[in-house]
């Protein structure tokens, strides 16, 4: 399986859009290679602003090049974008509703090493609540290019959830994209496993062994956390009754909180949450990380094995 | 505009306003006192000078831009915006009221608003974002955007400030209403900031000091603002706040309260006796 970071879908994508549309400017706040953002950087200088390490000072500035009608992209870590600058995300662009495309990268535990203070793991809670705000989380480098490119076109501001390592390309360029729609990729009976990110990754792997103990999961993948896709998820409910959620980030208000949302007013069933429990992150390998939040596919298993026994009682 | 408008009809308008600010205020029953009275002649001598807007067409291609950063001041761009017909007077009243397009800090979508602003802080960065895009464009626009000098503790300001003279955007114009007040105090006890005038030149920006109620050194400013190539301007505007009232000039607790019913009568003899 071939493998790519979801960065390099959206900056592959980033040089495309420059290359079509006049009005695209980025900025980046002193993580241009890191974000990807320098590929756009190299090909269009004169559209892209060197912010310094000033988070909140590029989201204002992006702020403003929206109003005076460009389509500014606003590029560095998501720690750095959601948190720091968040009351700038707010006021200056939620608020008004402006078209900036806010790239967050180095999303999950995944960023490895670095350790907890440069690993998001609160950035999907944190966009989510914000009136306005549409939050995408893509699974792998192919999505990421589609999401950067329909951000774009896009008519308010949009928060998009990349990783920094490789994750293996789980999608196919025919494959449909559509922002709030997502994307059945196995069907099950038995339990559903909704995913966003890498996890939709681990989903799939879980998929194929649940299968050999005759165990028929279905997998979504949830790329858009806002607006979300409740008829998905119900139905998801209505026909499985019972969901596992997956996510490489803190369960409190991401992914499994806005499923619970969903299935508490329109069909509730049991749920098992897989994603970062109320803690930070650490250093490591991704790899070792992955086991130690319990994030593996293993861990999906045995959760939708949880699950399915509270559905049975 | 042609010529300059004689100061006389200036300073009328600008009483006009100081009536308008304190009635609403006085009306809404809550609102910032204080610091709208302190940034009267800095607007009255920008909008009915200087600055290019079209209040039929709020949003023409050739306008001017001004963000106002201090948006808790409101009730004076609201009187000024006004005043040149932007909408009706009538509407003032509605200040704070549920349903209101004057909210407490301005919204954008009220005609003359350029963004919404309240939370302290965040306007300079969206000016020079508005003069890059202006930049890339072609556009002859200026960027003027209104500070308080208790917002200059926020530290975004600061790396907007670096961000203006990095780019050399001499399409800005900064103004730092400088009335030496913020809600819990004197500037200088609260968080000084002394010496302003030489910080903003170490951060590569062109400065100049007025008396920001003395209408002629007001507009020779923004004339002067104009014809500076190749960096920023920040107009530092040295104020009184509740200027133009006896009894609230320098009386910071007026700083987030209304005028009662009583005091509004006070503050218009006083105005209207002019």
């Amino acid at each position: 399986m071939d493998r790519k970071p979801t960065r390099d879908g959206f900056g592959e994508g980033l040089v495309e859009l420059g290359e079509k549309r006049k009005d695209i400017v980025v900025l980046s706040a002193d993580l241009t290679d890191s974000t990807r953002a320098g590929w756009f950087k190299k090909k269009f200088p004169e559209r892209f602003f060197s912010m310094g390490v000033s988070e909140q000072d590029m989201i204002g500035t992006a702020a403003g090049l929206a109003l005076s009608g460009k389509r500014p992209f606003t590029c560095t870590f998501g720690v750095f974008a959601a948190g720091r600058a968040w009351d700038q995300i707010r006021v200056s662009i939620a608020y008004m509703n402006l078209n900036v495309i806010i790239v967050g990268t180095h999303g999950g535990i995944s960023v490895g090493p670095d350790g907890p203070t440069h690993q998001a793991v609160e950035e999907i809670t944190l966009m989510r609540v914000l009136p306005n705000m549409t939050v995408i989380a893509p699974c792998d480098a192919i999505e990421a290019k589609k999401a950067t490119k329909l951000a774009a076109s896009y008519n308010g501001p949009v928060y998009l959830r990349l990783g920094r390592s490789n994750v293996p390309i789980v999608t196919t360029q025919e494959d449909s994209f559509e922002i709030g729609k997502a994307n059945l990729l196995r069907d099950g009976g038995d339990v559903t496993i909704i995913a966003c990110g890498y996890e939709v990754y681990e989903a799939l792997v879980a998929h194929e062994i649940l299968k050999k103990e005759k165990i028929s999961a279905r997998v979504i993948n949830l790329h858009t956390l806002k607006p979300v896709d409740r008829a998905v998820i119900t139905k998801a409910a209505k026909e499985t009754g019972a969901i596992v959620t997956a996510e490489e980030h803190t369960i409190i208000g991401g992914l499994g909180s806005l499923v619970s949302e969903v299935l508490t007013q329109e069909f509730p069933v049991p749920v098992e949450f897989i994603g970062v429990k109320d803690r930070f992150g650490e250093s490591g390998s991704p790899e070792e990380l992955f086991k130690v939040f319990e994030l593996t596919a293993e861990d999906i298993v045995k959760a939708a094995k949880r699950v399915i026994r509270r559905k049975n009682k | 505009m042609a010529g300059r408008p004689e100061i006389k009809t200036l300073k009328n308008i600008a009483r006009e306003i100081r009536i308008e600010i304190l009635k609403m205020l006085t009306c809404a029953g809550s609102g910032h006192t204080g610091g709208s009275l302190s940034i009267v002649e800095l607007l009255v001598g920008l909008y009915f000078y200087k600055f290019r807007c079209d209040p039929k067409r709020p949003l023409c291609h050739t306008r001017d831009i001004f963000i106002l950063s201090k948006g808790h001041a409101c009730p004076a761009l609201y009187a000024v915006l006004a005043h040149m017909n932007f909408f009706d007077k009538k509407e003032l009243c509605t200040l704070r009221k549920v349903g209101t397009r004057l909210q407490g800090h301005p919204q954008r979508g009220l005609p003359g608003v350029e963004i919404s602003s309240g939370s302290l802080g965040q306007g300079l960065s969206i000016a020079n974002g508005y003069a890059l895009g202006a930049r890339i464009d072609k556009d002859k626009k200026r960027i003027y955007c209104l500070m308080g000098d208790g917002e200059l503790d926020e530290g975004q300001i600061w790396e907007a400030v670096l961000t203006g003279a990095h780019y050399k955007l001499d399409n800005v114009c900064g103004i730092v209403d400088y009335n030496k007040f913020q809600i819990d105090g004197k500037v200088e006890d609260t968080k000084a900031l002394e010496p302003l005038k030489e910080k903003w030149e170490a951060f590569n920006w062109e400065v100049l000091e007025i008396d920001g109620h003395d209408l002629k050194e007001v507009m020779d400013a923004y004339d002067r603002a104009e014809t500076i190539k190749g960096k920023p301007v920040v107009i530092l505007a040295h104020t009184t706040k509740g200027k133009g009232v006896s009894f609230l000039e320098n009386q910071n607790r007026y700083h987030g309260v209304a005028p009662t019913k009583e005091e509004l009568d006070r503050a218009l003899k006083e105005l209207e006796g002019e």
